[in-house]
């Protein structure tokens, strides 16, 4: 698929960035004149992959979070989010819907859950001890354009 | 932020701004004191000033019902906006607590 632009952002892994992440990639999609239902979506899929990076991903310990968005030909959301941390054992096992590894701490286990509901497609690859990727992609609406 | 408001046997919890990890944390800490200091019969909290929420809402909505429940309280959410209502839905808490 064709990439029409692109962006690039890496912050170390504070919870305090989870905040400016989101809103950094919902505002490059701006662009796209995207409804405010898809941003919201968008911004909550973000939320909730960065916040894993920073949670699980880097526990105990600081690193850094490196995204990537882009547009696709298409009206095309991509959104590559990565962590050079722990790692996943069991990526199928992580995705299911209420699995945390951190109940203690009110993790309620649904960060997969909501980034599979509110964007088209996720894809996550997971290696231990050397980090996790995770891409998800969705179209927008088709927007009438003023010439 | 939080802003809480008790009344007879009643507290309301005023969630404002961006609910995420990072802002949970401090939440539950202040409704929780105020739980176990006022030991209310019903909490209520109130989502309609809330800009944002990604599943850490959930948790923060769980572990409040966990706490009403073992002081023999409920718990109420109201004032959820579309979007927080479509992340809430996804933990089907809609059996747990009455939502207005
Ligand atoms: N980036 C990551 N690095 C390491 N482990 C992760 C990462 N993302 C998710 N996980 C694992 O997958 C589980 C499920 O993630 P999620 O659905 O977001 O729920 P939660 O964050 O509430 O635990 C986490 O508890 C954690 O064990
Ligand atoms: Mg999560």
């Amino acid at each position: 698929m064709k990439v029409l632009n692109e962006m690039n952002l890496n912050f170390l892994s504070k919870s305090t960035n989870e905040s400016y992440a989101r809103s950094a990639v919902s505002s490059f999609f701006i662009q796209l004149d995207p409804t405010i239902d898809e941003l919201s979506d968008i911004k909550t899929a973000v939320s909730e992959a960065v916040t894993n990076c920073i949670v699980h991903g880097y526990r105990n310990t600081m690193g850094k979070v490196f995204i990537t968005a882009r547009i696709l030909e298409g009206n095309e959301v991509y959104i590559k989010i990565r962590d050079k941390g722990c790692g996943i054992a069991d990526v199928n096992q992580a995705m299911e819907p209420m699995f945390t590894t951190a109940k203690e701490e009110e993790r309620a286990g649904l960060g997969f859950a909501v980034m599979q509901t509110f964007m088209d497609k996720l894809k996550v690859t997971s290696k231990v001890g050397v980090g996790t990727t995770i891409i998800m992609t969705k179209k927008l609406s088709p927007r009438i354009k003023n010439a | 932020m939080v802003n809480i408001v008790i009344k007879d046997d009643e507290l309301t919890a005023n969630l404002i701004g961006e609910i995420d990890h990072h802002t949970s944390v401090s939440i539950r800490e202040v409704i929780d004191k105020q739980i176990q200091t006022a030991m209310p019969k019903m909490t209520i909290l109130d989502f309609s000033k809330v800009t944002f929420m990604d599943s850490s809402g959930i948790g923060l909505v769980m572990g409040r019902y966990k706490l009403m429940q073992s002081i023999d309280g409920s718990l109420k959410v109201t004032g959820m906006s579309n979007h927080i209502k479509r992340v809430m839905m996804l933990a089907g808490l809609s059996k747990l607590v009455i939502i207005e």
